[in-house]
């Protein structure tokens, strides 16, 4: 089974001379369909660097990122927002939802700045919300909802149109531990069904709802706990 | 642990025997502390000893049954209205090597604490995968209740259970990213001195085998 992000040999380095900050140096790892996967350590560890990477907000220094087998790279900035808006999905802590937008006027932007009819943008909108359980505040706007609410709307925003690859940072950074744990099963359902997730976090309650959890220290991979899939064994240009 | 206090709790919802008393133990817990029958007739007898239970007869299969008495319901009374003592904190293994690994020259304690660390989580991964499958993935001693009915009180006794095992596990990936960060602190501000706890290759030790419930094993 490909994996739906890899990401191989990647470094980043910020600045340059005395100023240099290795924030990466020599990650890799992937992220197959139906798989979460963790990414743990303190600040400062290149957890946020990583994802950022992940989502083609940013390139590495040297090494490649891969989604759905397209490197990065070789996309110029238009074909990596075109990825951005079509295959990558994004959750905050901080939720990110446009106030002066409804539940699902939020969701279907994406979809809406990529093109799609806005009809059709939103029935996809209301299908997602459907799947985070909140179809009834779709008219709803962000302010006259709670934390928990939100980060649904700002999941159904990284799953509408069936994107493949999610990436959370801290996504229940803000929020009590019940309703983060609802998170963490929504994420986990949605990988379940064949999505691959990167969550980066620092609480390691959180990162156990993943399949792998990798630790960065000073951007380098320390551990791994979990194991791959099987079947990855024998997938020899995976890692 | 208060296996006393537990039998009388149980017996305070009414006559049972040994079996019964491990069986509804073991509902509430998801047999996280496996009680072994043999101790449960022995707590009986001691509690009989001290007339905080009486023997109520047999069943038609000759099983002996014990009711609580009043001074057994003050008792529970009693346990449920004090806090559990923490004075006396319980041995911890892992806190008891990591000390001596400190002071112990020529212990790879930076190694130590990434296996014990790794280690910990895949038991915190363990218990998450329980808490996902619910109590349909686990056993049901006595198979009498519905397995998936979400208002059963021994299936939120058993999740809250779960939840305490996993808030534990939590606690000491916190603690030993906390000595990680501490140590290599250490070993910045020592750097030109020789360092004895640190940097020094050796033969690593085992990771702790963290007290891992039962449930995870019979549960998959």
């Amino acid at each position: 089974m490909s994996a739906v992000l890899q990401l191989a040999g990647v470094t980043r380095i910020h600045g340059a001379g005395e100023t240099e900050v290795h924030a990466l140096r020599a990650v890799s790892f992937a992220a197959r369909p139906g798989e979460l996967v963790a990414i743990m350590g303190p600040s400062g560890s290149g957890k946020s660097t990583l994802l950022t990477l992940a989502g083609g907000l940013d390139q590495p220094t040297s090494g490649s990122v891969s989604v759905e087998g397209v490197d990065l790279a070789t996309l110029g900035n238009k074909g990596r927002a075109r990825m951005r808006r079509t295959s990558i999905g994004y959750v905050f802590q901080d939720f990110n939802l446009i106030p002066a937008l409804t539940a699902a006027e939020n969701v279907s932007l994406p979809a809406e700045l990529h093109g799609t009819r806005p009809r059709a943008a939103r029935r996809a909108a209301l299908q997602a919300l459907e799947e985070v359980g909140i179809a009834d505040l779709a008219d709803r706007f962000p302010d006259h909802m709670s934390g928990g609410q939100q980060q649904r709307v700002a999941i159904a925003r990284a799953i509408a149109g069936e994107r493949r690859l999610i990436l959370a940072d801290e996504p229940t950074g803000a929020l009590d531990t019940e309703t983060g744990e609802e998170i963490l099963r929504l994420l986990r359902a949605r990988c379940d069904a064949g999505a691959a997730g990167v969550l980066v976090t620092h609480e390691a309650r959180h990162a156990a709802w993943a399949d792998r959890v990798v630790f960065l220290r000073d951007g380098v991979v320390v551990d791994e706990s979990g194991s791959d899939p099987a079947e990855t064994l024998l997938d020899s240009g995976a890692r | 642990m208060s296996v006393k206090q537990a039998l009388l709790a149980l017996l305070e919802q009414g006559p049972m025997y040994g079996y019964q008393l491990r069986a509804e133990f073991e509902q509430r817990t998801g047999a996280t502390w496996p009680l072994n029958v043999g101790q449960v007739y022995t707590t009986l007898t001691r509690l009989e000893r001290d007339g905080l239970v009486a023997g109520a007869g047999a069943d038609d299969e000759g099983h002996v049954i014990y009711r609580v008495t009043p001074a057994g319901r003050d008792e529970v009374a009693a346990w449920f209205s004090t806090p559990v003592a923490r004075t006396q904190p319980p041995r911890d293994e892992l806190a008891i090597k990591l000390a001596l690994a400190v002071t112990v020259p020529g212990v790879d304690v930076g190694r130590m604490i990434q296996q014990q660390r790794t280690a910990t989580m895949t038991a915190l991964q363990d218990y998450t995968r329980l808490k996902r499958g619910g109590r349909a993935t686990t056993p049901t001693p006595s198979g009498d209740l519905d397995p998936n009915d979400p208002n059963d009180p021994n299936d939120l006794a058993w999740s809250l259970v779960l939840d305490s095992l996993v808030f534990a596990a939590e606690a000491e990936i916190r603690w030993l990213d906390h000595c990680e960060s501490r140590l290599r602190r250490a070993a910045v501000e020592n750097a030109g001195r020789p360092d004895p706890v640190v940097e020094r290759p050796s033969p690593v030790p085992e990771p702790v085998e963290t007290a891992k419930a039962e449930t995870t094993e019979t549960a998959r």
